[in-house]
């Protein structure tokens, strides 16, 4: 199907169709699901799905069940760069030889978690960017190694308590930044990079469509609030993802063919306090800490207006 | 039969590297992805110009590492395609996760690997530590000899590997330097044999999205040990087939290599065992102490994984001794060769000759013609005298007396 014929504008354009149905065993509240159901929804049926190893493999395909309705391969952990790289490899050499009919469009996708992406899957990540495959990899990032019982990863923020980053005397949480995937992407010379948020949904389905759309890979860097490692309860998830917008901590943004653009302005910032105070993660912070992360905002803010040649990100509420 | 096709066969001069760049060709593999690694590198480079001058239309995929190389193949194999991918050594090593995962999906994968010792220390050169290392790793594993073996098995492999009733990867092993950099003659068979003997039929489930299937979940204690299961099943049943795809290629080429290999072995009290390029020089050897009166034999084993346990039996049961020569180390087990341990627990239940253990070559240690002289003389010595150790022997080690 031809996207720009059925370019979302508004919920009402969201495909009605599943292709990511229910009976998986993803935790309530879980924000991965909401992602994946709207992927599918944009990509529809002639797609298939390369998946790493992360909570959305292991809770959507328990042996005999599987939540797909579209073609799925796992492979390993830090490989799904690959993997996808041969998937559509595969295709265009299928379609030269006759073995697919060559009109016939299928689109593929990588799915990642941080840890297949930021960390152990980075690589694969980078080979597939440089060799210009026509794959979309898409991250669900909940900023930690959800799957295996919350350990910090390369996409774990600055202050947030982890298991291998706990909170005692002498540690206080992750003490380091968060990797910036955003403008690793674009060094990667790729013509479509987004980040998105799923309580923006209709933003983030045009960003699915138009990363699909680009002749070449494309990536789609998504928040993903994790109940279990953010310790909230499950009825927060999209409230915590929308504060995350709310406040800067997130920005929704894109780059398309060179043009940066912040696709959800904020007109005026939530305190970072509202955002952080609804997870246990950040429970433990003292106030200085709080301000020491809404400066570490402040400055990041700056950096995106500069970038934007104008105020898309608007002060602090008094 | 259908028609017969005009075969237009053709001698080349083509090192093992390049003879298997050929057999790919040959088979009209839709994907290759490999990274460079000596002794293997020739093969890819040649894959290349192959494509580059149209002779081959596949897509190279040139990945950041093995371990991607042999990713990048299986999702071009869960697609459908025929793909091939090649390495050694450290790259095998790289790719150990992966293999497992490969012969797990059950996909009919086909590498070929130009065998390298292993770091560290490092060294270029070659011996079996790399192969040896991925023996329990679920593929079918062939051992060539020449360079027109290697070539005739890269065409046999897709046909065990596609093969409904086996549905598992295939690796092509050969001697690193010792044949991956040496010229043979060779005859190459040109494409036809991909219509006639290797024809494109999509034997394995395939990622579809008219017909969509779920590829490599995850299963709970209650499935994941019968899939182990019909995994060790189809993999033990494969040799019927592996032996049928060599009977089959005799028949349409002249040419078969068998699962196991002999020379003067009818009326041998003693013989070497070896595998690759070293039982050609064991053969010359075999004439040569045939000479000084010694009754020798040589045995070359040619597929390793499944083990050809029969075919291999019926070959030894009325030897007095045999000798196996090992090029890797099995550390910390006596003894100390991965292939003579195999033979010793294969016929355990049954009676067969006392087995002596060389290891031998390691980091490519130079051995000609006339250590295989002296292993076959050690070996009748031993026979002799009743005494055949149950320890390797480490033939050619500076400053360790035999």
């Amino acid at each position: 199907m031809s996207f720009e014929e059925t370019r979302i504008k508004t919920l009402w354009d969201i495909p009605k169709e599943e292709h990511f149905v229910g009976g998986h065993s993803l935790c309530a509240g879980c924000t991965a699901s909401t992602i994946v159901r709207h992927l599918l929804k944009v990509a529809g049926r002639n797609t298939i799905v390369v998946n790493a190893t992360g909570c959305v493999e292991v809770s959507t395909t328990s042996f005999p069940y599987t939540a797909w309705r579209v073609p799925w391969l796992h492979v390993a952990f830090e490989n799904a760069g690959a993997v996808a790289s041969g998937v559509e490899s595969a295709i265009k050499a299928m379609k030269a030889k006759g073995m697919i009919p060559f009109e016939k469009e299928i689109n593929v996708i990588a799915l990642a978690g941080d840890g297949g992406s930021f960390d152990i899957g980075f690589q694969a990540l980078s080979g597939l960017m440089e060799r210009g495959h026509k794959v979309m990899f898409v991250i669900y990032d909940n900023e930690a190694y959800m799957n295996t019982g919350i350990q910090r990863s390369g996409a774990t923020p600055f202050g947030a308590w982890t298991t291998t980053t706990p909170v005692t005397r002498r540690i206080r949480g992750e003490w380091r930044t968060k990797k910036d995937m955003f403008d690793i992407a674009i060094a990667h010379g790729l013509d479509y990079v987004a980040t998105a948020n799923p309580a923006y949904p209709v933003d983030m389905d045009v960003k699915f469509q138009k990363g699909l759309n680009t002749d070449g890979p494309s990536l789609v860097h998504v928040i993903m609030p994790c109940t279990t490692g953010w310790r909230f309860e499950p009825r927060y998830g999209i409230t915590i993802a929308k504060l995350a917008t709310e406040t800067a901590v997130w920005i929704n943004m894109e780059y398309d063919r060179g043009n940066f653009s912040v696709t959800v302005p904020v007109r005026k910032r939530k305190h970072v306090r509202e955002y952080l105070k609804l997870q246990g993660r950040y429970s433990h912070l003292s106030d200085l800490e709080i301000e020491l992360i809404q400066q570490q905002i402040d400055r990041k803010v700056e950096e995106i207006n500069r970038r934007a040649g104008k105020e898309v990100i608007g002060p602090l509420e008094a | 039969m259908t028609a017969v096709i005009e075969r237009r066969k053709e001698m080349k001069a083509l090192s093992t590297n390049k003879a298997v760049a050929e057999a790919v060709k040959d088979s009209d593999v839709d994907v290759v992805a490999a990274y460079p690694i000596t002794p293997q590198t020739t093969v890819v480079e040649r894959i290349a110009e192959l494509i580059g001058e149209g002779q081959l239309e596949a897509e190279i995929i040139h990945v950041e590492s093995e371990h991607s190389a042999l990713s990048a193949v299986i999702g071009a194999s869960a697609v459908g395609a025929r793909v091939f991918t090649a390495t050694a050594s450290q790259g095998l090593a790289l790719m150990h996760e992966v293999l497992h995962i490969t012969s797990g999906l059950r996909l009919p994968v086909v590498m070929s690997v130009a065998m390298r010792s292993l770091s560290a220390p490092i060294s270029i050169f070659n011996d079996h530590s790399d192969v040896m290392n991925q023996r329990d790793s679920g593929w079918i594993m062939i051992f060539a000899s020449t360079a027109q073996e290697a070539y005739d098995s890269i065409i046999q492999a897709y046909r065990i590997a596609e093969n409904p009733e086996v549905l598992l990867p295939v690796m092509v092993t050969y001697d690193g330097y010792l044949m991956s950099h040496t010229i043979e003659p060779v005859e190459v068979l040109g494409k036809y044999v991909s219509e006639e003997y290797i024809p494109k039929k999509q034997t394995w489930n395939v990622l579809d999205p008219d017909k969509p299937i779920t590829m490599g979940t995850i299963t709970s204690p209650d499935y994941y040990y019968e899939f182990k299961y019909s995994q060790a099943v189809a993999l033990e049943g494969s040799l019927p087939h592996i032996i049928k795809a060599d009977e089959d290629f005799r028949k349409l080429y002249g040419r078969g290599y068998g699962v196991v290999d002999s020379y003067r072995l009818e009326d041998a009290e003693i013989a070497v065992l070896a595998t690759s390029s070293y039982y050609i020089n064991l053969k010359y050897a075999v004439d040569e102490v045939r000479k000084r009166g010694i009754k020798a034999g040589a045995i070359k084993l040619r597929v390793y994984r499944p083990f050809p346990r029969e075919q291999l039996y019926s070959m030894i049961k009325g030897l007095s001794a045999l000798g196996v020569i090992d090029r890797s180390v099995s550390f910390g087990m006596t003894p100390s060769g991965p292939i003579a341990l195999d033979i010793m627990s294969s016929y355990r239940y049954r009676d067969a000759p006392p087995v002596q253990s060389f290891i031998a070559g390691l980091g490519q240690r130079r051995m000609l013609i006339e250590d295989f002289v002296k292993i076959f003389e050690i070996l009748e010595k031993r026979a002799a005298t009743n005494s055949i150790s149950e320890k390797s022997i480490f033939y050619g080690v500076k400053g360790v007396e035999l």
